[in-house]
């Protein structure tokens, strides 16, 4: 496998021209050496545990045919939500595509390419690319850096307020020859600035897909950042997801990750608190049916001190399927005052399901309050028979029981037109 | 307000207090780890046939084998080629009563108060006290013969009930295990073997007291309960050992084995020598411990109190194999200066209907790193399993750690899985209280310390319980200020 990745390395390498010089591709090089030093995770890797997809992806992948995409126009008119009033971003395995930003008349932003962008702002790209994305540590980013050629680079200018949600929608193209995905993500917010993104994965592609994206965000002093993931794709589909975020001081972020489709999903998500005052939120929600695998790894690093974090996940796990997560909080020395807490619930619907809890607190300080909690069971009893004993039927007093737990974390989103459709779809899907 | 007295005058003395060394004649084996010195001690015990081969097999697993580098605990590299396996008080004669026991060893159970006399006269409590690995004496056995509890030595139980050993020896903790088990498995010298018949209530509390002497030497105790049909028993295990600067290794198995509505209550306070204040010297404890509720109804309950030795590597745990069955975790576990500790339990639910309780309350003072690390498994056929857990950790100064490692595995639907951590230190406001009220800072901490275990310690046999209350207070002594 590793030949046959060098192989295509070397292509790509022949195929970058003159850009195959400088910083980014330093950074390739030793993404490479570091994914052929350690490979796939192994099944005894302990932060790939519950999720052994190693095995699956080095039979799955075709290897000498490792190809990143390039910039030219992708359709986008199947996407769900296209018709949404936000600023539209089309990706696929074949293209990306950026809507113009003239004829919606945005001020402050600038959303390019990141190939583009390498050239254009080539400064801020150059000190922010590879910085957050350890290489070192995890194998899926060190594969997507090896190979890192084009993605979005969104960078929010210092003050600016955008209203209209930027939608990245990742989709398919039936023309492209590869069936390994993968898109590098730069997202720069600078101070005061706000800005909400969601990532859509919704397509439905006729081979199975396997994807591995990687995203940076870097969030300037006092920047307001929503970011949300919707994983809505094929059944059949592997979904790698990996995000970094670094947060200066008095950001607040708030990350969103719905998974409700997909054969196997891996979201790493990553936030550094990196200066003081940063206020963290993680929701998470995952429906997972039939064989489908849903793994949901955070780690949050308290740096420094007078932070807080609050992480809620919730699942509910149906059929065969099995959810793991993993959350870690972790506090550095000197960081007094942390608040953190974390949270996550299971309901298994059926004897055939699993969940896999693992929270984590690593604490280093002594000034802090953090704790966490998790529970994995089933529908109460008694809830449900103070429902049927007012005529309700079973299915419904689930479904209602059921959409309550969910309500927590749906009820969290800001963005009217998600919050309606994950509501609705977990009114379909549950009843 | 008497007891408070004591730990306050205990406050006072500084160091480890139980550091003194018995001189004792020696009959060590030389250095290192071989098959011919598994022969020798086994030679040494007059051991059958088949324990001898299951400890060659056990080495031979055992030299395939890594040293877990997974637990999050640093120390330097353990050579086990420089280690005694073996070493022994001379063997004298068959000793019939207390007189014609080593006058300086009953001197040395004095120092640490559990002086035989005084535990044979007053307490009630049958001691098997262990120095280093041959047991020396063993008393109330004939109390507890007439019931037909079977409570010796390990190698007098191979002698005199090789059935039973044979049956139940690594039936819970098998030979291949883990690297520590495996290397127990093989040149295990002693420990202490007890078996309760049908249908009896042991009426006393059983207890062992292990130390560690002869520099040099590790200990590597292997115990084993067997609780028979609708039988009760409560066994306590003690240990202090004598102050050293060398690292010890400390490797020992318990295997407890409960059959239908039988219950044990396995009770612990641990306090090794943990090393001076620069973290030099100090106990390695790296002990496997698990009960097999293999019978309807059958419980088995561990309680904990760590307060000593250099790094604690130790995860009692409980497989809840038959219907009904119960699986309990107390621990309060204390680390101090540059004591690591990483503890927890299993609670593995195989039959239906079971159930099991973790508290756990960790405290880190000084430089020390504290870990609770855990795992609550809901096999596929296990209806109706319900877990609580609550993991708590103090944290008492800005030098220290506290971490929380759950693993929580469910594939069953009935399952009723809890877990909940806390992470904190002791508020101002809380010592404030105290102070306010002429309570001075140190004792405020002990105070609040021991509110804060209590739901733990209250689990504790009453001779335990004021023991371990006093040892938190101990181990706690000038860490805050």
């Amino acid at each position: 496998m590793i030949d046959l990745l060098k192989e295509s390395f070397r292509k790509f390498e022949n195929h970058l021209n003159g850009s195959g010089k400088g910083h980014w591709h330093q950074l390739r090089k030793e993404a490479l050496s570091a994914f052929s030093s350690h490979g796939f995770p192994k099944s005894k890797d302990e932060e790939y545990r519950y999720t052994p997809i190693g095995r699956k992806l080095e039979k799955a992948i075709d290897f000498s045919n490792i190809k990143p995409i390039a910039e030219h126009r992708a359709q986008g008119e199947k996407q769900l939500f296209h018709d949404a009033d936000a600023i539209h971003v089309f990706i696929n395995n074949n293209a990306i595509h950026i809507g113009s930003l003239n004829e919606l008349d945005v001020n402050g932003i600038d959303i390019l390419s990141l190939n583009t962008a390498s050239k254009k702002f080539k400064g801020e790209v150059e000190s922010h690319f590879g910085k957050y994305a350890n290489v070192r540590k995890d194998s899926f980013t060190a594969l997507n850096t090896a190979f890192s050629y084009e993605g979005i680079f969104v960078k929010v200018s210092k003050g600016a307020v955008i209203e209209k949600p930027i939608i990245l929608h990742y989709g398919s193209d039936d023309s492209a020859t590869t069936n390994f995905f993968q898109t590098r993500n730069l997202i720069l917010v600078d101070p005061g600035a706000h800005v909400t993104i969601i990532e859509s994965y919704t397509a439905d592609y006729s081979d199975v897909q396997y994807s591995n994206h990687v995203s940076e965000l870097v969030v300037g002093e006092n920047a307001h950042v929503n970011y949300y993931k919707f994983q809505n794709q094929g059944g059949e589909d592997f979904h790698i997801d990996n995000s970094f975020i670094s947060q200066h001081r008095d950001s607040v972020v708030k990350a969103y990750t719905f998974t409700l489709e997909g054969k196997i999903v891996r979201n790493n998500l990553n936030i550094s608190l990196e200066e003081e005052n940063c206020e963290a939120h993680m929701f998470g929600l995952y429906v997972v049916q039939n064989d489908g695998h849903v793994d949901n790894h955070t780690a949050v690093d308290h740096k420094v001190a007078n932070c807080y974090s609050n992480e809620i996940y919730k699942g509910i796990l149906d059929d065969n399927s099995k959810g793991v997560f993993n959350g870690k909080i972790y506090v550095r020395p000197d960081a007094q005052k942390t608040n953190a807490f974390q949270s996550n619930k299971n309901i298994l619907l059926t004897d055939t399901a699993s969940a896999n809890t693992k929270p984590q607190l690593e604490i280093w300080a002594d000034d802090v309050s953090c704790s966490h909690g998790c529970t994995t069971g089933q529908l109460d009893e008694e809830q449900l028979f103070y429902l049927r004993s007012r005529g309700i039927s079973q299915s419904s007093a689930k479904a209602m029981l059921l959409h309550a737990f969910v309500n927590d974390v749906v009820d969290k989103i800001e963005i009217d037109f998600l919050h309606d459709f994950i509501n609705d779809e977990m009114y379909n899907r549950l009843d | 307000m008497n007891k408070d007295n004591q730990i306050l005058e205990e406050l006072t003395s500084s160091e480890y207090k139980y550091g003194f060394e018995t001189l004792i004649e020696n009959d060590s084996a030389p250095k290192g780890i071989n098959e011919d010195i598994i022969r020798f001690i086994s030679a040494k015990k007059n051991e059958p046939d088949w324990l001898l081969d299951w400890r060659l097999k056990a080495y031979r697993h055992w030299i395939t084998l890594k040293e877990p580098k997974w637990p999050n605990v640093k120390y330097p590299e353990i050579d086990f080629q420089d280690i005694i396996y073996y070493s022994a008080p001379k063997p004298k004669k068959e000793l019939k009563s207390l007189d014609e026991v080593d006058p300086e060893l009953l001197e040395t159970f004095k120092k640490l108060g559990i002086s035989l006399e005084e535990q044979k006269r007053l307490t009630g409590v049958a001691v098997d006290a262990v120095i280093d690995s041959v047991s020396v004496k063993t008393t109330f056995k004939e109390t507890l013969a007439e019931l037909g509890i079977i409570f010796c030595s390990f190698s007098e139980a191979v002698h005199e009930h090789p059935e039973l050993v044979k049956k139940y020896l690594g039936s819970v903790v098998p030979m291949t295990d883990n690297f520590y088990a495996a290397l127990n498995s093989a040149v295990f010298s002693d420990g202490s073997f007890c078996y309760i018949p049908k249908g009896v209530r042991c009426p006393m509390e059983l207890s062992t007291y292990f130390r560690i002497n002869a520099a040099g030497t590790g200990q590597f105790e292997r115990t084993l309960i067997v609780a028979d049909e609708e039988s009760y028993v409560s066994y306590l295990e003690g240990c202090t050992a004598p102050q050293r600067d060398e690292n010890q290794l400390h490797a020992a198995v318990v295997e407890i084995y409960a059959e239908t509505k039988a219950e044990v209550k396995y009770s612990t306070v641990q306090n090794w020598y943990p090393g001076d204040k620069e973290g030099k010297g100090g106990v390695y404890n790296f002990v496997t411990k698990r009960g097999l509720c293999k019978g309807y109804k059958s419980k088995i309950s561990w309680t904990q109190v760590e307060t000593g030795s250099a790094v604690t590597w130790k995860y009692p745990s409980c497989i809840l194999k038959g219907d009904h069955s119960t699986g309990e975790f107390y621990s309060v576990a204390v680390t101090n200066n540059y004591q690591q500790a990483d503890t927890g339990t299993k609670m593995i639910h195989i039959g239906k209907n079971t159930n099991s309780t973790i508290i756990s309350k960790g405290i880190s003072a000084g430089k020390s790193q504290n870990s609770y690390r855990g795992l609550v498994k809901v096999l596929k056929r296990a209806e109706n399993a319900r877990n609580f857990s609550q993991c708590d950790s103090l944290l008492m100064g800005d030098k220290c750690g506290a971490h929380t490692f759950p693993y929580i595995e469910i594939d069953n639907s009935t399952a009723k899985v809890e877990h909940e951590a806390t992470t904190s230190k002791i508020g101002e406001d809380q010592i404030f209280y105290c102070n306010q009220r002429g309570i001075d800072t140190e004792n405020a901490v002990a105070l609040i310390v021991n509110g804060y275990a209590k739901e733990v310690l209250n689990k504790l046999p009453m001779e335990f319980a004021v023991e371990a209350q006093k040892l938190l207070a101990l181990t706690l002594e000038g860490s805050v200020g």
